[in-house]
């Protein structure tokens, strides 16, 4: 037997969906809570930031911590030393995962499979085994501190391309068939064809890389000791000195490097939900 | 010119075969349709055709040149798939330039044929939108369209028509038709569908499990199938099929089904009737052979009364259908809408024997069709 609605603010709705919606409310709260507790510390004193009870919103907001931060530290060139690095990073891995994911998804040749499924398997390895034996190496190539290091070790992802070539399955193969009776080549259709029709996974994937890559620490920690080479990351450590820690000033330098995810995320995230684009096929 | 070789022409994966040394001449400018179930290696033909399946063994000859390595831009071919497959990011006016562009054609020169494809084919008022804003029909034009621009010597459609209404496939399969008249091209026409077939081709070709069957023009198909095969899958609905012995009767040679003698017509052979006397051959005898009256121009000698019990009628308003069983075999009769039996009475009908095929069961061959027959198309 159904269970009879309620009737709320003059509509009719069903217990499970009020039950639902108080358990998202529920876990959005506590999702948000603690960038609001940052929010908050980012306009306090060092002292008051621990204070109890906490006082969320400052009686006096303290915005000079958000013009010290620039003083302070180099926090514009980490911001750009950071951008740089998310920005080439992120297209590289579009670039090459889009490319990779290509040939495995609608290109036949021998041990295809076995090829994808050995790439594939890098993923389970945890960064951590390989860090330094990866570090020796580049070193020994000479690209210790400098972004090229890191450019070189995330320009590929096997991630990116397991997330594409299921995006390029879906796609069906006889607009690869004919468009190569149209008289294209794999590269023009890959460029021409596929990229066009890919926006939802590239947004997918560069919301990913863009995320990881900026917000990055263990990789600019172990490659970049120069402090002009340091992204924001590892910058905001400079105002964590041996006898203090200015926690109001590190918050707000995180809001602030929050900002540019944020509007990456915010212009990207509805392709998030958007279906393939398979509208020129049978309907 | 464009005659096409299939030249023993063979398709593997692995150990499988799926396509057996093919042989096929296809003349310039014929409208030639493949046709069979699931499975029966019509489309991987198609492909190879068009050059998109590698081809395993044997050679492909199109216009005099032998292409088994030519990539599919260079055969100077066009295909319709199924699903149509438009560039869904593309308006319709650059799905069908695009072709064109790629092969750097002048501006006016695309311009010009993209409408003029469009004029014909009724969808000048669609060039600027996108394929998702098309209906299935106007989806199939603008594949049509598309193919059409790039004036290729060959068309190759791989069931086009199959995800179309019912309606709107008979509409299309007349302006294909048409298409083909007016285009002046080889059409090689892939579809599981034999009205399609019978209506449209030139030539049909019967395929099974990656041999051809048989290859002739629809009329002698459905007159003289080779086999069993062929003479079930041609004609709808299906050849009743009667396991019958050979007798000798005063009238000459009867096939006797249940106790009753049918008296084979004279036209038929009596020299390859003669070896199966006192042996078991199936009789096939098409819906379309049983009256409820029977017309004055068959001749008398040529008709056998049957009774028959009516379990199923299926009214089509022209005509019906009658699922009925005679001396415990399930047939089918297909009458004029005239007839008023009911299910559960019997009903006595006349036979037209004018019109039987009697194959072989073991080799399910047609006793009369000596070597598999071969038309040439007169180009």
């Amino acid at each position: 037997m159904a269970r009879k609605p309620l009737r709320l603010f003059g509509h009719r709705v069903h217990l499970q969906t009020v039950i639902a919606y108080l358990l998202a409310i529920a876990i959005t709260i506590v999702m948000l809570l603690p960038f609001a507790w940052m929010l908050s510390a980012s306009l306090k004193l060092d002292r008051d930031v621990f204070a109890f009870p906490i006082e969320w919103i400052p009686s006096a907001p303290r915005w000079q911590n958000y013009v010290d931060i620039w003083t302070r530290i180099p926090l514009a060139l980490f911001i750009y030393n950071t951008t740089k690095l998310t920005v080439i990073v992120t297209l590289l891995q579009l670039f090459t995962s889009s490319f990779a994911a290509y040939a495995f998804a609608k290109l036949r040749f021998a041990y295809r499979e076995v090829l994808f499924l050995a790439y594939i398997a890098t993923i389970a390895m945890p960064w951590q085994v390989y860090m330094v034996p990866q570090f020796l190496e580049m070193r020994a190539l000479g690209l210790n501190n400098t972004h090229l290091a890191l450019i070189c070790l995330q320009a590929f992802t096997a991630f990116g391309v397991f997330l594409m070539r299921q995006f390029y399955m879906s796609i069906p193969d006889e607009l690869c068939e004919a468009a190569r009776i149209d008289g294209m080549n794999e590269y023009q259709i890959w460029f021409r064809i596929m990229l066009p029709l890919s926006k939802p996974a590239l947004s997918t994937l560069t919301i990913f890389t863009f995320v990881s890559t900026w917000n990055d620490f263990l990789g600019p920690l172990i490659y970049l000791t120069k402090t002009e080479l340091k992204t924001i990351q590892i910058g905001i450590r400079m105002f964590i000195t041996q006898y203090s820690t200015e926690y109001g000033l590190i918050m707000a330098a995180s809001i602030v490097s929050l900002i540019p995810v944020l509007i990456v995320f915010l212009a990207l995230q509805r392709f998030f939900v958007e279906g393939i684009a398979s509208s020129g096929l049978k309907g | 010119m464009a005659p096409i070789s299939l030249r023993k022409l063979n398709k593997t994966y692995g150990a499988l075969t799926v396509v057996h040394d093919i042989d096929l001449e296809i003349a310039d400018k014929e409208f030639i349709i493949l046709v069979g179930p699931s499975g029966c290696g019509k489309s991987t033909t198609l492909r190879m055709i068009a050059g998109l399946e590698e081809i395993s063994g044997g050679e492909l000859v199109i216009g005099g040149d032998l292409v088994n390595d030519v990539p599919s831009k260079d055969r100077d071919i066009a295909m319709v798939f199924q699903n149509y497959a438009l560039y869904p990011h593309m308006t319709v006016y650059k799905n069908m330039a695009f072709g064109l562009m790629l092969r750097k054609a002048a501006r006016e020169e695309i311009d010009r044929k993209v409408t003029e494809a469009a004029r014909i084919l009724d969808i000048e008022h669609l060039l600027n939108r996108k394929p998702k804003a098309l209906s299935g029909g106007q989806r199939q034009r603008v594949a049509l369209g598309r193919a059409m621009v790039r004036n290729p010597e060959v068309f190759l459609l791989d069931e086009p028509l199959s995800n179309l209404d019912a309606k709107l496939r008979g509409t299309m399969r007349a302006e294909i038709a048409k298409l083909h008249k007016r285009l002046n091209a080889t059409f090689i026409y892939v579809t599981h569908d034999q009205i399609e077939a019978m209506t449209m081709a030139d030539r049909i070709v019967v395929m099974k499990d990656g041999h051809i069957q048989q290859v002739d023009t629809p009329q002698i198909l459905y007159d003289h199938p080779v086999n069993m095969f062929v003479a079930g899958f041609i004609g709808a609905p299906q050849m009743n099929m009667l396991t019958t012995t050979i007798t000798r009767t005063e009238q000459g040679f009867a096939a006797r089904f249940a106790g009753q003698d049918l008296v084979l017509p004279r036209h038929l052979d009596p020299r390859l009737i003669a070896p199966y006397e006192g042996r078991e051959v199936v009789l096939g005898l098409r819906p379309e052979q049983f009256y409820e009256r029977a017309p004055a121009d068959i001749a008398a000698e040529n008709l056998m009364e049957i009774e028959t019990l009516v379990e199923l009628t299926e009214p089509m308003g022209s005509e019906v259908h009658l699922g009925l069983t005679w001396s415990g075999t399930a047939i089918t009769a297909k009458l004029s809408a005239r007839c008023k039996a009911r299910e559960g009475e019997r009903l006595a009908l006349a036979v037209d024997m004018s019109g039987v095929h009697l194959f072989d069961p073991e080799t399910q061959r047609s006793l009369f069709a000596p070597e598999p027959v071969r038309r040439e198309m007169a180009a």
